[in-house]
C-alpha cells in the first residue's frame, strides 16, 4: 500500500481525535509571542510560568527530575525510586491539545520524562503552587495532617493539584485511581484520602481561566532534531511522513512514546540512550475512534486517554485499565508502547488478542495490518521491522451475545504488575452454544498467547458449568509457566484455570461491571454482601 | 494543676507548611554547592571470603573521579559497628557479607563516581554463602548470646493439657522503605573540624563513628539532623556508615564530599527487619487458657551483631504479647549469615515475638472450635499472681488497660454479632468469604539497654521573648518537635509560635541516644520540661516582684499564653516584659535540662527484672474479605482503640497509629524480600517490593484513643506511641485464618505462611479445602 493510504488511516484517526483523560478546559488565550519553532536545534519548556529555552549543553538523556533539582535548584520534587513506581517526583504537566484548543492538567512522573521530551510543555512543580498564601489543596494537606515526614507530600500535592481541577471524581474507586501512584509510608492514607475529598474537583472556573492565561503556548509546537554536545541524537517529528522518514533514516534509533519504559534503561541501568525519536508531538497518532463497533485506537493514545474513552463502552479495556498503573502512568504510558515492547506481562496484549484486534504498521513503503496473535513472535520481539511504525490499533467491539472479561491477579492491587491477567471474550448464538471463544493470557509464557486449544473445546458446546468444568481439563495443561518472585508455577497454574471458571460465574450472573465497588478481587462474584 | 496535659488539643505538624510547598529541605536538597564532590561505595559481589586484590586505576582515571579510598586509607579505626567490634567501615581482606562496602569512589557528579565504581576489579577468594536461617542453623553459624527467659515447668503444664499444639512460624524480613534515601553531606571547617549534615535518627552515634573513624576527639565533630524523610529504625546505626564516608572523603579530599544511595543501593546494601523463624510448643485447657508455652526463636542477624542482641531482648519480652503464661520456656538465639547486617525496624523484634504467640492462641482457638477473640480475653493479664511478665515485671492491674480496651471495643464494634452474620452469610457465598478478628497490644516502653533512657535539652530565651528550642530527639515524621513545641510553650506560657525548634545537632545537646524505641516524647519532654522549669524558677521571684506579689508567693505565679499571672490570676505581665526586665537584672536566660528514667533494670543471665517503665496498650477489630479462586483479599473494616495516655498532641498520635498499623499490615502481607541462592535481594526497589499503596487502607478506619488513660510518672501522664500500634496489624492475618477457615465444611486449622500474599492465602485455602 501506499503512503498516502498511511496517511488517510492517520487523518481517520485524528480527525475525531478527542480531548480525553484529563481536566480540560477551554485554550482560552494564546499569548502569541511565544515562538517555539524559532530553532530546530534547540527546544522550549516552561517552568512554573517562565519560559526556557533548553541549550546541547543539556544530554538528550536528562531526566525532568534531575534538572529540576540539580539545574533548575527545584528540589521540592524529590527523588524516591527514579523508576516511576513511589511518585514523590509528580509534577503538573500543562499542555494544550492543538485539536480542542483545551488544555490538559495532568500528574505525571518527572523521573522517567526526558528533558526534549516536555518541548513546547509546561512544567508546574510543587514550589509553583503557592502564591501569597498556601494553594487550597497545600492547606486541605496541612489540616488534614497528610504529611509526616513530608517527603512524598510534594509529590501528593501535585497529584491532589491534577484532582483540584478533575470534575468527574464521583466515586471511591477513582480516588483511590487518582492518588495510587503516590506512596506514603508515614500516613497510612487516610488523612490523604480526607485531604482528596476536600478538594477534589474543587477549582473554580475563575482558577482555570487564570492557569490557563498564565502560561502562553504556542500555537503549535515546531519540529526538532538535534544532537546534544555529548553527540546524543534526539528528534521530535511533527508529523507522520516526517516520523516516517526519520524512522526510515535512522534505523538504529530507538522510538520514544510515554517513555514510562525505555526511560528505565537511563535511570535504573545507567545506560546512555544515544538516538531517540520522539513520538509526542505526532498529533495523528494519538485518539480513538469508535464508529458503531469498528474501534480506531492511535498507538502514542495514552492510557488515561483510552480509559475514558472506552472504559465505559468495553468491559475488556475497563477492567484491565483500572490496575494498569498509577494515573501518573496512565499519562504517559501509551497503548503503542504496551505492545511494542512485547513483554510477556504487559497487560494489554491479553485484550488485544481476545479482540482480535489488527495492528496497523506503516513505513515510507507502505503499510500493512498483522493481527495481535501474530505480533508477538518471541520474548520481547514483535513482527515490527526495523523501518516500521506501529500507528493504530483496529477492532470490533464484540456483539451482545458475547460474554466478555478481563483480570489481572498481582500482589499488591494497585500499580503492580500482574502475575497473571486474563481477557475472554466468548460468543454465543442464540441458542446458548459458543460459536467463538478467545482465551488470551499474560505471564504464563514467553509472549502474550492464547489458549487455543482450550478454545477449540468451548467451540460447539453449550455455554454452561459443565462445558467450563470439560474446558478446564484442557487449560490445565496448556502452558508451562516459570516461577519467579512475582508468583510461583503453581500459582499461575491454579489461576490460570480459576479465573476462566470465575469468568463462566461472573458472566453467567449477568453483563461485566466496571470494577467500580469496592471488591475484594479481580473476579466479582461477592453476592449479597453490604 | 502542673501535670495536667499541655494542650490536648489537636495540632498541626509544626513543618506542614514546608512539607506542602517544597520548603522542607532534606540532606540531598540543599544546594550542590561549588566544588561538592560525591561518594558512592563499590561494594562486594560475593558473601563470603576474601579479597585477593583490588585494582583501581582504571577507575581513578575515569572521567571525574577525585580518589578512590580504600580500607587501607581510613586513618582512625576501620569500624562502623555501633556496638560490638564486628563491622568494618570497608572490607580490609575478609568480605563478611554480599554487599559490603570495599572501597568508595569520589568523584565530582554521582553518575561519573556510580560508572568509576564498575571498573573496580576485585578479584576474591569466594566462599560458601549462608543466607537464611535454615543455612545458619545448618552450618551452627550464631552470634552474640543466646537469651532465655524462664518460669514454672512447661513439661508438667503439657501434661496437664487438655491440648498441645506443636508448630512452626516464619516472618520475613521487611525494608523500611523511608521515601528519602539514606543521605549524608560532610564538609571541613576552618578549625579542622568536620560537619555532618546527615539524615539520622542518632546524631550522637555518627558524631561518634566519624570521630573513630578519622582518629580524632568527638569534639571535632558535629552532627547535624535537619529532619528526615522516614526512618522507622532505619536510620538508627545504619545512617553512620554514610557519615563516616562522606567524612572520610573531606578528610582526603579536604572538600566536601556528600553521599546518597539511590533506592536501589539502600535497599541492597542496608539491613532490615530481622527475618524470624520460631518453634513453638503451647498446652491448652479446653476452655482455651494458656498453660505453658515453649519457643526457640531464631533471628538472621546478617554479617553483624548491629543491635540484634537487643532486638532479640525485645522478641523475648514480647512473646507473652498481653498474656499471662503460667509455664514458660523461652529461648532465642541469633545467626549468623551474609546478608547485610539486619537492624531496628519499628517494633525492634516485638512485632516478631507477637506473631508467635498470636499464631499459638489461633491454633489453639481453632483446635478447640473456640472464638479466638476470647480465647485472647480469657488469657489476658489480670490480678495477682496473674500480673507477672515472664521476665517477673508487675503488670499493674491499675495500668493495665486491656480489659478495657477489650470491653470497649467489642461494644463499640458489634464484633460478636458481626461475627454471627459474617459465619451465616458466608455459608451463602462459594466464592467469597469474610472473617473477622480482634487483636490486642501490649508493648514494654523503654530502651531495653537501661543507661540509654536518659535525654537532653537546652533551651535558649531571647530578650524578646521568643525562644529557641533544643533538645536531642530527631524528627523523622513522627511529629516529635510538634510535641516538643507543645511542651516547652505549655511549661513557659508562651504561644506555640513564639517557640522555634532547631535543628538537632550535637553541638547543642552532647551525648544523646537514638530517637528510636517510641522512647522520643517521653525522654525528650521530660528534659524539655526540666529546662523549662529551672528558667521558670529563676524568673519568678522577678515576675512576684513585677507583679507585686510577696516572694513567697512566687511559686503559684501561672505562666500562660504569653503572660505571667497573679495567684488571683487579676493582674498580668507579658512574658516579653518579664524576660527583658530578667535581662536588665543579669538573670540567665538560658538552661539545658535533663531527664532519666528511674528504676529500670534487667538482669539477662536471670533473665529477670523491670526492664520498661511502663507498658502501652491498645486493640484492633479487624474485618476482611476473601477471594476464593485467586486468594485476593481486602481489609474492610478496620476499628483502633489505643492507650496513648494523656495524649500530648491527639491528632500527632492518631497518624502515629494509622501509620503504624497499616506498615504492620504491609509487612504482614505483601512486602515479601526475595533472595537469590547466594543472598542477593531481588526485590530492591518499588516496582517489585511492595508496601501497601492508597488503596490498601480500608475505607472504614477509624482510631480512637483511649479516654482517662493518664499515665503517672510520663510526660503530662501522656505515653509512647511510635511502635505499638504496629503490632495490632497481626488482627489482619488472625482474620484472614477466620475466613480461609470457612471455606472448608469441616474446618482444620489454618496453615498460612507469611507474607500473606495472594498465593500463600489461596494455599491456606487448598489446604483447608485438602487439594494441597
Amino acid at each position: 500500500m501506499s503512503t498516502t493510504d498511511a496517511l488517510n488511516i492517520c487523518v481517520y484517526g485524528s480527525r475525531l481525535l478527542g480531548p480525553t483523560g484529563g481536566p480540560i478546559i477551554e485554550y482560552l488565550e494564546y499569548l502569541g509571542d511565544l515562538m517555539v519553532n524559532a530553532s530546530e536545534t534547540t527546544f522550549r519548556l516552561g517552568i512554573n510560568g517562565e519560559w526556557y529555552e533548553v541549550s546541547r549543553e543539556v544530554s538528550t538523556n536528562q531526566t525532568l527530575l534531575e534538572f529540576l533539582r540539580y539545574q533548575a535548584n527545584l528540589t521540592g520534587t524529590k527523588e524516591g525510586c527514579a523508576e516511576g513506581d513511589c511518585g514523590a517526583c509528580t509534577v503538573v504537566i500543562l499542555e494544550p491539545c492543538m485539536a480542542s484548543k483545551k488544555l490538559k492538567i495532568r500528574a505525571v512522573n518527572s523521573c522517567l520524562l526526558l528533558l526534549p521530551m516536555l518541548h513546547g510543555k509546561h512544567v508546574i512543580t510543587v514550589e509553583g503552587l503557592a502564591n501569597a498564601g498556601l494553594h487550597p489543596v497545600q492547606e486541605a494537606v496541612v489540616a488534614n495532617l497528610g504529611s509526616q515526614c513530608g517527603y512524598c507530600t510534594p509529590g501528593v500535592v501535585m497529584s491532589l493539584f491534577e484532582a483540584y481541577f478533575r470534575t468527574d471524581l464521583s466515586s471511591e474507586w477513582q480516588l483511590d485511581d487518582q492518588m495510587c501512584g503516590n506512596l506514603c509510608r508515614c500516613t497510612g492514607y487516610r488523612p490523604i484520602r480526607d485531604s482528596l475529598k476536600l478538594v477534589a474537583g474543587a477549582a473554580s472556573s475563575e482558577e482555570l481561566v487564570k492557569l490557563s492565561a498564565c502560561y502562553c503556548f504556542p500555537e503549535e509546537v515546531s519540529r526538532v532534531e538535534f544532537s546534544d554536545v555529548g553527540g546524543n541524537y534526539f528528534a521530535s517529528p511533527s508529523d507522520l511522513p516526517e516520523l516516517l522518514e526519520l524512522r526510515a533514516k535512522h534505523l538504529d534509533a530507538l522510538l520514544i512514546a510515554g517513555g514510562t519504559d525505555l526511560s528505565l534503561r537511563i535511570t535504573k541501568l545507567n545506560e546512555v540512550l544515544p538516538k531517540l525519536i520522539s513520538l509526542e508531538n505526532v498529533a495523528s497518532l494519538r485518539g480513538v475512534c469508535v464508529e458503531e463497533d469498528s474501534v480506531w485506537v492511535g498507538a502514542s493514545t495514552s492510557l488515561a486517554d483510552l480509559e475514558s474513552e472506552l472504559g465505559a463502552i468495553s468491559p475488556l479495556f475497563g477492567r484491565m485499565l483500572r490496575y494498569f498503573g498509577a494515573r501518573q502512568i496512565k499519562h504517559r504510558g501509551t497503548i503503542g508502547g504496551n505492545l511494542c515492547n512485547a513483554s510477556p506481562i504487559g497487560d494489554l496484549p491479553p485484550v488485544l488478542l481476545a479482540l482480535d484486534a489488527q495492528l496497523v504498521l506503516v513505513s515510507v513503503g507502505g503499510e500493512r495490518r498483522v493481527f495481535a496473535n501474530d505480533f508477538f513472535e518471541g520474548y520481547r520481539k514483535t513482527a515490527l521491522r526495523a523501518d516500521e511504525v506501529l500507528a493504530g490499533i483496529e477492532f470490533k467491539l464484540p456483539s451482545g451475545l458475547t460474554r466478555e472479561g478481563a483480570y489481572k491477579v498481582s500482589r499488591r492491587r494497585e500499580l503492580d504488575i500482574s502475575v497473571v491477567a486474563a481477557a475472554f471474550a466468548v460468543e454465543l448464538d442464540d441458542s446458548g452454544v459458543i460459536t467463538r471463544a478467545r482465551l488470551a493470557y499474560g505471564g504464563v509464557a514467553a509472549t502474550p498467547v492464547r489458549a487455543v486449544h482450550t478454545e477449540n473445546y468451548l467451540v460447539g458446546n453449550l455455554w454452561s458449568e459443565e462445558t467450563f468444568t470439560g474446558a478446564l481439563k484442557h487449560l490445565r495443561h496448556e502452558f508451562k509457566p516459570l516461577s519467579d518472585h512475582r508468583g510461583s508455577q503453581w500459582f499461575r497454574d491454579e489461576l490460570v484455570c480459576n479465573l476462566l471458571f470465575g469468568f463462566y460465574h461472573e458472566a453467567d450472573q449477568g453483563s461485566m461491571k466496571r470494577l467500580e465497588v469496592e471488591h475484594s478481587s479481580t473476579l466479582c462474584l461477592g453476592g449479597g454482601w453490604t | 494543676m502542673s501535670e495536667m496535659s499541655p494542650s490536648q488539643r489537636s495540632a498541626k505538624h509544626e513543618s506542614a507548611g514546608r512539607h506542602v510547598s517544597g520548603k522542607a529541605l532534606y540532606i540531598d536538597d540543599f544546594h550542590r554547592m561549588p566544588g561538592l564532590l560525591h561518594g558512592v561505595p563499590c561494594v562486594s559481589t560475593v558473601a563470603a571470603g576474601r579479597i585477593k586484590s583490588i585494582d583501581i586505576s582504571e577507575a581513578v582515571n575515569a572521567p571525574g573521579v577525585v580518589r578512590v579510598a580504600l580500607a587501607k586509607d581510613i586513618p582512625g579505626d576501620n569500624c562502623a559497628a555501633p556496638i560490638a567490634q564486628d563491622e568494618p567501615l570497608m572490607a580490609d581482606s575478609e568480605i563478611l557479607g554480599l554487599g559490603q562496602t570495599i572501597a568508595l569512589v569520589i568523584a565530582k557528579d554521582p553518575g561519573l563516581a556510580r560508572d568509576a565504581v564498575t571498573k573496580i576489579k576485585v578479584d576474591y577468594v569466594e566462599e560458601e554463602a549462608i543466607p537464611t536461617i535454615q543455612d545458619a542453623i545448618a552450618k551452627g553459624s550464631f552470634q552474640g548470646t543466646e537469651h532465655k527467659i524462664k518460669r514454672g515447668d512447661v513439661d508438667v503444664a503439657f501434661s496437664n493439657a487438655d491440648l498441645v499444639v506443636e508448630g512452626e512460624v516464619f516472618t520475613g524480613g521487611q525494608d523500611h522503605f523511608y521515601l528519602e534515601t539514606q543521605c549524608a553531606q560532610a564538609m571541613p571547617t576552618d578549625d579542622d573540624g568536620i560537619l555532618v549534615q546527615a539524615s539520622t535518627q542518632h546524631p550522637s552515634e555518627a558524631q561518634a563513628k566519624v570521630a573513630e573513624v578519622l582518629g580524632i576527639g568527638r569534639h571535632q565533630v558535629v552532627v547535624e539532623c535537619p529532619r528526615m524523610g522516614g526512618a522507622f529504625g532505619g536510620k538508627e546505626t545504619q545512617a553512620g556508615p554514610l557519615a563516616q564516608m562522606a567524612a572520610l572523603g573531606v578528610f582526603l579530599c579536604g572538600k566536601p564530599v556528600r553521599v546518597r544511595y539511590n533506592r536501589d543501593q539502600d535497599m541492597l546494601h542496608t539491613g532490615k527487619r530481622h527475618p524470624w523463624f520460631s518453634r513453638y510448643k503451647a498446652g491448652f485447657s479446653k476452655e482455651g487458657k494458656l498453660l505453658g508455652v515453649q519457643i526457640e526463636g531464631f533471628s538472621n542477624g546478617g554479617w553483624s551483631l548491629d543491635l540484634s542482641e537487643s532486638i532479640m531482648q525485645r522478641y523475648l519480652f514480647h512473646l507473652d504479647n498481653a498474656y499471662y503464661i503460667e509455664n514458660l520456656d523461652f529461648v532465642g538465639k541469633i545467626t549468623k549469615t551474609t546478608v547485610p547486617s539486619n537492624t531496628a525496624f519499628r517494633g525492634f523484634g516485638g512485632p516478631q515475638g507477637v506473631v508467635v504467640i498470636e499464631s499459638i492462641l489461633n491454633h489453639g482457638a481453632e483446635a478447640l472450635g473456640l472464638d479466638p477473640a476470647k480465647v485472647r480475653k480469657n488469657n489476658f493479664y489480670g490480678d495477682a499472681p496473674k500480673n507477672r511478665t515472664p521476665y517477673d515485671q508487675e503488670v499493674v492491674w491499675e495500668d493495665n488497660r486491656v480489659h478495657r480496651i477489650y470491653d470497649e471495643l467489642m461494644e463499640s464494634t458489634h464484633y460478636f454479632e458481626r461475627r454471627m452474620v459474617i459465619e451465616s452469610e458466608n455459608e451463602k457465598n462459594p466464592f467469597v468469604k469474610r472473617g473477622i478478628a480482634f487483636q490486642p497490644v501490649k508493648f514494654g516502653i523503654s530502651f531495653t539497654a537501661g543507661f540509654l533512657n536518659q535525654a537532653g535539652a537546652l533551651v535558649l530565651i531571647y530578650a524578646d521573648g521568643t525562644v529557641q528550642l533544643n533538645h536531642g530527639g530527631t524528627e523523622m515524621g513522627q511529629g516529635l518537635h510538634t510535641k516538643m513545641i507543645a511542651v516547652c510553650s505549655h511549661e513557659l506560657g508562651v504561644l506555640p509560635g513564639a517557640v522555634r525548634i532547631m535543628k538537632t545537632a550535637t553541638d547543642k545537646v552532647p551525648n544523646t541516644s537514638a530517637t528510636a524505641a517510641s522512647s522520643g516524647s517521653d525522654l525528650n519532654g521530660q528534659a524539655v520540661q526540666h529546662a523549662c522549669r529551672q528558667l521558670k524558677q529563676r524568673l519568678r521571684p522577678l515576675a512576684a516582684e513585677l507583679l507585686g506579689v510577696m516572694v513567697e508567693e512566687a511559686d503559684q505565679l501561672a505562666f500562660m499564653g504569653g503572660y505571667v499571672f497573679d495567684p488571683s490570676q487579676k493582674k498580668r505581665i507579658p512574658f516579653s516584659d518579664l524576660v527583658q526586665q530578667a535581662y536588665m537584672r543579669q538573670i540567665s536566660l538560658s538552661s539545658t535540662g535533663f531527664y532519666r528514667t528511674p528504676n529500670i533494670h534487667y538482669d539477662s543471665v536471670r533473665g529477670v527484672g523491670k526492664p520498661f517503665h511502663y507498658f502501652a496498650y491498645g486493640g484492633a477489630v479487624v474485618e476482611v474479605e476473601v477471594s476464593a479462586l485467586t486468594g485476593e483479599y481486602r481489609l474492610k473494616k478496620v476499628d483502633i482503640l489505643h492507650d496513648v495516655g494523656n495524649s500530648l498532641v491527639p491528632s500527632i498520635d492518631i497518624g502515629q497509629v494509622e501509620g503504624g498499623f497499616v506498615q504492620g499490615f504491609g509487612w504482614l502481607t505483601m512486602e515479601k524480600l526475595i533472595y537469590d541462592e547466594n543472598g542477593l535481594l531481588l526485590t530492591h526497589a518499588p516496582s517489585t517490593y511492595k508496601i501497601p499503596a492508597f488503596g490498601d487502607t480500608p475505607r472504614h478506619f477509624k482510631v480512637a484513643l483511649l479516654e482517662r488513660a493518664g499515665q503517672e510518672g510520663v510526660i503530662h501522664r501522656s505515653k509512647a506511641v511510635g511502635e505499638p500500634p504496629f503490632m495490632l496489624a497481626v488482627g489482619v492475618v488472625t482474620s484472614l485464618r477466620h475466613a480461609i477457615r470457612q471455606f472448608s465444611s469441616e474446618p482444620l486449622v489454618v496453615n498460612l505462611d507469611l507474607p500473606a500474599t495472594p498465593e500463600e492465602v489461596l494455599k491456606a485455602i487448598y489446604r483447608q479445602q485438602g487439594r494441597l
